[in-house]
């Protein structure tokens, strides 16, 4: 009788001394690691990843660890699709999803509501998609394609001297023949209409390694500035064809996309004084999430690609949305239990609730990096500061002042677009009301 | 006029670069009767090489100067794709003698599919740079004639100039050495060629090794001109229509192809593009390939199939 009990006290230390299963929070990752897209889009993956296990190696997100799984993709739309289906009810299902590719969120943008996952675009998707009354479930976080073109148009003007300046003059648009590349011609436009200059819309058809046409149009028209809103192997076919043909490159213009080292280091010098838009951050070497990531990630050897990219533009694209989406899981716990998993609906609170200033912003190790961003259930970008950098031949620098894109002229075109989009899909806009439950 | 001169001319030198890689089709269609859809793969293939093995060589060997390097970097990318070429006929195209020439068509396309991913998981699938000292400034020429001149690229020219140059030596190889009427009879009949002692072992790896030389010299322009990552597998696509139109059997049809096709390309684009939105030139090409089919259907310079009914 005795043994009996030892033994039961035995089991029952035994089961005690047995540590409970850890909350655990699954991020899917949707990567192109392979393709043609796959310079641009490796920088990216590693960034995300790297901060999701910076985040652990810090203790989680109260306490609740973060697992991951990489589905590539190659910037198919039909397989990104696919990527999402396969893993959005993998291990408890999928916290968010941020699918790096226009195309990958106009096709997402209603199954994500249905299945109830936030889709976190930030710097890509839908521009409309900044009115969270109509798109609940998609948050542009950090600007939109109309945030960028407004910007640049904005800093053209500062150039030329002022808007009244821009009237007669000639903006070349050369695009990415998708919906991403398609995506700033209404703010082009509507800027056009404004400031009488004319726009000249010039495609490129996928991959963009045969532009020679474009350019030679550019030569004959002879635009007084370029925009380019390229991806992948177009953006540096662009500038050596505008090296190819003549035309300067301080006069051209990219959007963050187009404004990376994967577009530039090839062309090396004859990218001297190309300028692109940046989501906030441009290349941070400095910066002390960096510095952490190297000392906590890298160091132990768990860094998921090389060292030396750790900081480049598209890198720490990948950081900051990484960084983004586990903040609104933190948001999201304040409300409903630190230290949980927490389920799409209540991350998407979070994201709506985001209030992340400065001083966090700083504390976190983004000092420098980007400015603070503020989200509601109306407003789901949350920001709209751009800062212009340039290439001067080895690195990229900063060359501009903060910009914030005019609301005046975006807040109409969003409300205008996503109005008829909710009419098309016979949606019912949330009032803020609603917003408040 | 000189804008449409500047246009034929551009249309021109992109035509010579897409024969370049048109060639490589043509090569191994002419010798095997195969139509190689792993000719993009090998242009990727061909271009990783050349560009790693120049980043390498430096610190493998201490060599200070980029163009030691660069001879060294072909010299090994060559000996890359003749290994490519052994392996292919060893494992491949050995157990596949007289088999049906789908059967042949859907093996290439395995073969793209490996060297695309053994090429990027062994070389890095980052943009490389490939720098032969081509030079990237456009040259202005006839300034007498025409308000501002004609603009030139003076890298497409040369690459015109070396794609020209291959096509001189590779139809002086197919018309006038034994190698070359050995490689034409094995793609006339497999048999018959084996039956009077053409060795069409030895056959298939000289030709996919030629057609790997030909990627290689077709991957370090277009990696010069564009860097060298994966787009350039697809660079095959472009030279497609030119196949189809100048005939899969012809190394003069690959040139005269790749001229049409690239004058068509770049004269619809800017003429026709604006009124249709733009963005056409790749379709055009191949809209541009199916009109000529319908009056010739084996090509311009294909040769005219007779079967005994």
């Amino acid at each position: 009788m005795k043994t009996r009990k030892l033994m039961m006290a035995a089991a029952l230390a035994a089961l005690l001394s047995v540590p409970a299963i850890a909350a655990e929070q699954f991020f899917p990752v949707l990567v192109y690691r392979t393709g043609a897209y796959a310079p641009n889009g490796t920088p990216w993956a590693n960034g995300y990843v790297d901060y999701l296990k910076l985040v652990n190696a810090k203790g989680g997100i109260n306490g609740v660890k973060i697992t991951f799984e990489e589905c590539e993709f190659g910037y198919a739309t039909d397989r990104g699709v696919e990527c999402y289906e396969r893993l959005k009810g993998k291990s408890g299902g999928a916290t968010l999803v941020q699918p790096l590719s226009t195309g990958v969120t106009f096709a997402l943008t209603e199954k994500a509501s249905v299945d109830k996952i936030p889709l976190i675009t930030a710097g890509y998707g839908r521009s409309e998609s900044a009115n969270g009354a109509v798109f609940t479930w998609n948050f542009p976080l950090l600007g939109t394609y109309w945030v960028g073109a407004d910007v640049a148009i904005q800093h053209i003007a500062k150039k030329e001297g002022g808007f009244d300046k821009l009237k007669g003059k000639k903006i070349a648009l050369v695009y990415h023949d998708s919906p991403y590349g398609k995506e700033p011609i209404p703010l082009l436009q509507e800027r056009a209409k404004m400031h009488g200059f004319d726009v000249m819309l010039l495609p490129v058809a996928h991959p963009g390694v045969e532009q020679k046409a474009t350019w030679l149009q550019i030569r004959q028209n002879k635009p007084d500035y370029v925009l380019l809103w390229g991806w992948g192997v177009m953006n540096s076919t662009s500038l050596k064809e505008a090296q190819a043909t003549g035309y300067p490159r301080d006069k051209m213009y990219g959007i963050w996309w187009a404004g990376a080292e994967p577009d530039v280091k090839d062309v090396g010098e004859g990218a001297k004084g190309y300028n692109a838009m940046t989501l906030q951050h441009g290349a941070e070497p400095n910066a002390k999430v960096v510095k952490d990531t190297l000392a906590m990630v890298h160091a132990k050897g768990q860094g998921t690609g090389p060292k030396e990219e750790v900081g480049s533009v598209l890198y720490m694209r990948g950081v900051l949305s990484a960084m983004l989406g586990v903040e609104g899981v933190r948001k999201a716990q304040e409300r409903y239990g630190k230290g949980k998993t927490m389920t799409g609906e209540q991350v998407r609170w979070g994201l709506e609730n985001l209030n992340l200033d400065q001083k966090t912003l700083d504390g976190m190790g983004f000092a420098g990096v980007m400015r603070p961003v503020q989200t509601s259930c109306l407003d789901h970008m949350g920001s709209s500061w751009v800062r212009v950098h340039t290439w001067d031949g080895a690195k990229w620098n900063f060359s501009s002042d903060w910009y914030q894109a005019d609301d005046k002229v975006i807040r109409p075109m969003v409300m205008l677009a996503s109005g008829k989009y909710a009419e098309e899909k016979k949606l019912k806009p949330r009032t803020p009301e609603e917003c408040k439950q | 006029m000189a804008f449409f001169l500047e246009t034929l001319i551009g249309g021109l030198m992109a035509g010579m670069l897409y024969s370049l890689v048109a060639l490589g089709f043509v090569l191994i269609y002419k010798a095997s009767g195969v139509f190689n859809f792993a000719q993009g793969a090998l242009v990727l293939f061909a271009a990783l090489a050349m560009a790693r093995f120049s980043e390498w060589l430096p610190g493998w060997t201490g060599i200070d100067s980029p163009i030691l390097a660069n001879i060294g970097a072909f010299v090994l990318a060559g000996l890359v794709m003749f290994a490519v070429a052994w392996i292919i006929e060893r494992l491949v195209l050995r157990h596949l003698v007289n088999q049906e020439g789908a059967t042949l068509l859907m093996v290439t396309l395995g073969i793209a599919y490996l060297l695309e991913g053994i090429g990027q998981g062994f070389f890095g699938n980052d943009i490389y740079k490939i720098d032969v000292g081509m030079p990237k400034e456009p040259v202005m020429v006839l300034e007498n004639m025409f308000e501002g001149g004609i603009l030139i690229n003076k890298e497409d020219f040369i690459a015109a100039l070396i794609a020209a140059l291959l096509v001189g030596a590779l139809t002086l190889f197919f018309q006038k050495t034994a190698t070359g009427r050995a490689l034409r009879a094995v793609a006339d009949d497999h048999q018959a060629a084996q039956s009077i002692g053409i060795p069409l072992n030895r056959i298939w790896v000289i030709i996919w090794l030629v057609a790997g030389l030909v990627a290689l010299v077709a991957g370090i322009i277009w990696g010069s001109k564009l860097g060298v990552q994966f787009s350039l597998a697809t660079v095959a696509l472009r030279a497609l229509p030119v196949v189809i139109l100048g005939g899969l059997t012809s190394v003069p049809g690959a040139i005269v192809g790749g001229l049409i096709i690239g004058v068509g390309e770049k004269l619809s684009e800017v003429y026709l593009g604006p009124y249709v939105g733009g963005g056409i030139e790749i379709w055009f090409a191949y809209m541009l390939a199916l009109v000529f089919l319908l009056f010739r259907p084996q090509g311009l310079f294909g040769e005219k199939i007779i079967d005994r009914v």
